[in-house]
């Protein structure tokens, strides 16, 4: 009882304060859309990359408006769903506005949305990690002191971060993309499976590196947002059952806790092959004038894996393979794509007791080693990071490895 | 006495005499083919009788078509701007192989096997150096239309083979020109370096591919193989004048050969091949040293001859030439000047003018012409003039040499084109940028009157042919049309367009568009935002930091077409020159090559890079390792405490017997574990030799 008058006590202190500043995030980025000729952030190379340019968006529209594929040329690298949706914004001008008003609303939109769904999920994070205290019997560790709530900071960390920011002025697709990301995580942590299913697939179609997130998101929807370690508490407990009797309680409810539940899981699948199958579909009545499905593949994915475009971004790939020898490009391509993959098992295997936390690092790991990454990325990582104020406050050892973390892409630029 | 008929016996050589004979008759067909006013013709008299006895009732006139002919004509064109405009022009032309073998007198072997072996149908290559000043030389003549071409290399052809051919063809064509030439047109093989126009560069191009090479140096390297193709070469006739300090020496050199092959149309009347070459050179005279007083208000243009030009004189025409005339053109500006100048001196017959007048008024030349051929048209009260002079009277005693002396100052200007057309870059940094192309009207509106449309509203169509290497990424949605300074929307300007757009490393970007413009328009200006591509290191020539050359555009005005109303004297014996002066062609304009820099790395570097980016690499690997291999604090603790109850006597013992070794006090738990890693790290090591030895075994 104590414990949910704390908690509506800290809602109703939060709550105005976070929509006063959630607001007037909004408010300061439609400010700023009003002079996108001064900040000229469309052609920087730090927010908007080859892929992600909305500008090589509004070609490719262009070219599909006077019957091109929208891939002739090496132009346009994105969806082809993305053109069809937001192509029509980009030739659309309103009298007495900037040029690109109606896409970057969108982007706005988009990146309220994401706010509040980073906040949902934190919200749901907050409650499993309260569950797990609980369960581990520190509930009175939890009574006494005042747990944050994380998940506004990580909304408002996620709003008012100068890299959202510049990315939601900057005129490219990274909002969008974010927020498939965020609204798949989110829907795995409700664990509704057709949400979860369908904020990867999209993601995944949109910019290839989230179809890691299965992992997490399987996670996720098997184990609930907060499974406990299983191995160290079956230490643990032994070691506490060997000196005394005290973890009775918990084991109970440790028990009840570790079956993975196969049954969303499944459901999972199944929509995700709907969705996909969906997906595909569309884009397949889209490309059907101008080389079908495998052209899109080669022109999209295709691009993003063979580094074919050299000009500079805030990752390392493009500088390093604008100098390294034709020779041992191929050789290169792999290393540094397995670098990717070959992080993915162990990390879950580490990390799969708290598949949100596993989402973060793979989340960050992509961000750094994609071959066209953009501050955006990093936006996103950092607000889910926020998600883990609680936890981190406990780690101390690998403390030094996250800060590397984030140093890194700075390193980089 | 011995005498010469007895050494020929013995040695077998026929006599002087035959042997010229037998020359003289093997070009019989061609002295035949003569007018009859021309004097060689006395010469023929021996072939005369032969083809009287021999062709029998075989008709003259269908052998003459059926003949190898060349011809050699040079006109000269003082220029407003103090300058003299030489142009050389040699046609040689082939039946078909159908009826006429492929054995050939005159026609340059190497050219026929060309056409022959890539099917070309027309092909044209220009080496030029320097720009054509349209504004001062004139953009409005047929010669400036045809001979006006972009710096560097520009080749050009069609093909008469499949489409799926027509690339293969042009890369052999070009390899084979590249051998050619001594240039390196080999460059254009490649996909990225050419481009197939469909409709601005020429109304009807179907199977056609374009490519220009804007940075190529022309030298006499080049020259001697063109100058090669021509069967007198440089040792007689006009090409004789073509000496290679002073024609390098002028302000502009364009060397151009142009081939038109109906070799292998077989419904068609086919002519067979006819392979035009011309030069192109505008020199400055060297002011000869008479005491001329110039005027006060303008300045008195330099007099000229041919030797003072090309420090050479003509000492008779090429034997294998049907003609070889002299031509002086007046412009018809010049000519209107001259004549409201003498009728203000003297009132007198307009004819008279023309022949005697203006040369005693305003100017005077050392020959005197063979026939003066004056402009007819209708529309205009300009017209130009051509004075001709035959080489046939010329010899080695009595070399060839024009003199044309201005006798007072005279002002004039050239015939410009409807639009004055350049290009220009926007913007800074090694990012983005735009490319500009603008229109200036130069203030005559009588040539737009031809294209009045159904509505009676006055309209100038723009052709503009633009081609961008992929390293400049175009965006073509960024098009923006400023009319007077306006900005205009595209669909009331642009009537049709096609683009291509650049692929990465594949392919360049081709834009054409056609503009349907108000006569009345000033100035019309049209731009195009661009990203600035990164290349690979590899892909940079060895002088990257020079920039790189965005092509010349081509500006055409498909509805306004120059040619020279000749009056025709419907003689059989008329120049090529002249024919090709009277054919229609539309006016075009190159603009000025762009230059484009771009980043460049440092070349360097390689190793550094690669060394950086694989450190920065194996930073977050190793991080990421430590930070999945450490564990919980908690766990950490349990596992050590059971480690040193589990690792019994033998550890103990072990790590006892290091430490007496090393004479150190006994550590016991963290040796034994170091003993235990040493041991798998060996077996580990083991491991790896045996797989090494097994694949070198199997594999090596």
């Amino acid at each position: 009882m104590k414990k949910d008058e704390k908690k509506n006590n800290n809602n109703t202190t939060t709550k105005p304060h976070f929509w006063n500043w959630a607001i007037a995030s909004v408010i300061f980025r439609l400010i700023l859309i009003y002079f996108p000729k001064n900040l000229n952030l469309a052609t920087r190379p730090e927010v908007s990359t080859p892929v992600t340019s909305l500008r090589r968006l509004a070609e490719g529209y262009w070219l599909t408006q006077s019957s091109m594929s929208p891939y002739a040329g090496s132009m346009y690298h994105g969806s082809p769903l993305l053109l069809s949706i937001l192509g029509p914004l980009t030739m659309k001008k309103i009298e007495g506005h900037p040029y690109h008003l109606l896409c970057s609303l969108v982007s706005v939109i988009a990146d309220f949305i994401s706010a509040m769904l980073i906040r949902a999920t934190g919200l749901n994070l907050r409650m499993a990690y309260c569950e797990r205290l609980k369960l581990l019997g520190l509930g009175k560790l939890f009574e006494i002191s005042e747990i944050i709530p994380s998940e506004d900071y990580a909304a408002l960390v996620y709003l008012w971060n100068p890299f959202t920011i510049v990315t939601c002025v900057g005129f490219n697709t990274t909002p969008v993309e974010n927020l498939f990301i965020i609204l798949s995580l989110y829907g795995a942590c409700i664990r509704v499976a057709p949400l979860a299913a369908f904020g990867w697939v999209v993601a995944s179609h949109l910019s290839l590196y989230p179809t890691i997130l299965i992992i997490p998101v399987i996670l996720l929807l098997g184990n609930g947002p907060d499974a406990i370690p299983r191995k160290l508490f079956l230490m643990y407990k032994k070691d506490e059952n060997d000196s005394s009797n005290k973890g009775r309680v918990e084991h109970n409810g440790l028990t009840e806790q570790k079956s993975f539940s196969w049954k969303p899981v499944g459901l999972f699948f199944v929509w995700v092959s709907i969705w996909t199958l969906y997906t595909l579909v569309l884009c397949g009545i889209f490309m059907s004038n101008y080389g079908g499905l495998s052209e899109m593949f080669s022109r999209t994915y295709g691009f993003i894996l063979t580094v074919k475009d050299l000009s500079p971004n805030i990752g390392v790939l493009w500088y390093f393979f604008a100098e390294v020898f034709e020779f041992f490009r191929d050789f290169f391509l792999i290393v540094f794509h397995v670098n990717i993959l070959f992080m993915i098992l162990p990390l879950a295997i580490r990390l799969k007791h708290r598949p949100c936390f596993l989402a973060f690092v793979y989340m960050t790991i992509c961000s750094m080693l994609k071959p066209y990454p953009s501050v955006g990325d990093s936006a996103l990582y950092l607000a889910l990071l926020a998600l883990f104020f609680n936890e981190l406050a406990e780690m101390q050892f690998s403390f030094f490895s996250f800060v590397d973390m984030l140093v890194f892409p700075f390193l980089v630029q | 006495m011995i005498r010469n008929e007895d050494i020929r016996d013995k040695v077998e050589v026929a006599p002087v005499e035959d042997k010229m004979r037998e020359a003289s008759l093997r070009w019989f067909w061609h002295v035949k083919r003569r007018c009859e006013d021309v004097p060689v013709k006395s010469r023929g008299s021996i072939g005369n009788n032969l083809s009287t006895s021999n062709s029998g009732d075989k008709s003259f006139g269908s052998i003459i078509g059926e003949e190898e002919e060349f011809s050699e004509a040079l006109l000269l064109r003082p220029l407003p701007d103090r300058k003299v405009l030489a142009h050389f022009h040699f046609e040689s032309k082939v039946p078909p192989t159908r009826t006429h073998g492929s054995h050939h007198h005159l026609f340059p072997k190497s050219i026929y096997q060309l056409v022959h072996k890539f099917r070309v149908r027309e092909m044209e290559l220009s080496f030029t150096q320097g720009r054509w000043n349209y504004g001062r030389w004139g953009g409005y003549d047929p010669i400036s239309s045809r001979n006006a071409k972009p710096p560097g290399v520009e080749l050009w052809a069609t093909f008469d083979v499949p489409q799926h051919q027509v690339d293969a063809s042009w890369r052999n064509l070009t390899h084979a020109l590249s051998g050619l030439f001594c240039a390196s047109i080999n460059f254009l093989e490649s996909s990225t370096a050419y481009s197939s126009p469909q409709w601005s560069f020429k109304s009807f191009a179907a199977n056609m591919r374009y490519g220009t090479l804007p940075r190529e140096a022309v030298c006499t390297e080049n020259l001697t193989p063109w100058l090669k193709l021509l069967p007198c070469r440089d040792k007689a006739g006009l090409s004789a004048l073509m000496d290679r300090p002073s024609i390098y020496r002028g302000f502009y050199h364009s060397q151009r050969l142009h081939l038109v092959s109906n070799e292998f149309d077989l419904a068609a009347s086919s002519s067979g091949i006819v392979l035009e070459q011309t030069l192109t050179v505008v020199l400055q005279p060297v002011t000869l040293g008479s005491g001329m007083t110039s005027s006060v208000g303008s300045i008195q243009q330099p007099s000229w001859s041919l030797s003072s030009l090309f420090g050479r004189k003509v000492s008779g025409r090429c034997v294998l030439s049907n003609d070889s005339n002299v031509y002086v053109q007046l412009e018809p500006d010049l000519v209107s000047e001259l004549k409201t100048t003498s009728e203000m001196q003297q009132q007198s017959d307009v004819e008279n003018l023309i022949t005697q007048a203006w040369s005693d008024m305003s100017f005077e030349m050392s020959d005197s012409p063979v026939r003066i051929i004056k402009e007819v048209y209708g529309f205009q009260k300009e017209s130009s003039l051509l004075y001709e002079f035959s080489l046939a009277n010329f010899s080695d005693s009595r070399p060839f040499d024009l003199e044309f002396r201005w006798k007072r100052p005279v002002t004039w200007s050239s015939q410009l084109a409807p639009l004055h057309a350049s290009r220009f870059l926007m913007g800074s940094g090694n990012e983005r940028g735009a490319i500009a192309i603008s229109l200036k009207s130069v203030g005559r509106s009588g040539y737009a009157k031809s294209s009045v449309n159904e509505e009676g509203k006055c309209s100038l169509r723009v052709d503009v042919f633009q081609v961008v290497p992929w390293y400049v990424k175009v965006y073509y949605h960024t098009l923006k049309v400023f009319l007077d300074e306006r900005l205009h929307s595209l669909e009331d300007v642009i009537e049709r367009t096609n683009v291509s757009p650049s692929e990465d490393k594949v392919s360049p970007g081709l834009m054409e568009i056609a503009l349907r413009l108000p006569c009345d328009v000033h100035s019309v200006i049209l731009t195009l935002e661009f990203d600035k591509g990164f290349l690979h290191i590899d892909e940079y020539p060895p002088d990257a930091n020079q920039g790189f050359d965005i092509p010349s555009a081509l500006i055409r005005f498909p509805e306004i077409k120059t040619k020279m109303h000749l009056f025709e004297d419907k003689s059989a014996c008329k120049s090529p020159i002249l024919s090709k002066l009277q054919e229609e062609s539309p006016v075009l304009w190159y603009t000025e090559v762009l230059l484009v820099p771009l980043t460049t790395p440092d070349f360097s570097m390689p190793y550094n890079v690669i060394t950086i980016t694989c450190t920065v690499f194996a930073l977050y690997f190793g991080s990421l390792l430590n930070a999945l291999r450490r564990r919980v604090e908690e766990e950490e603790r349990l596992l050590k405490s059971k480690a040193t109850k589990a690792s019994g006597r033998i550890g103990v013992l072990l790590s006892k017997l290091s430490a007496k070794l090393r004479a150190k006090p006994l550590e016991p738990p963290s040796s034994s574990s170091s003993s235990k890693v040493s041991y798998k790290l060996i077996l580990r090591v083991i491991l790896v030799a045996g797989i090494a030895a097994a694949w070198q075994y199997f594999f090596g």
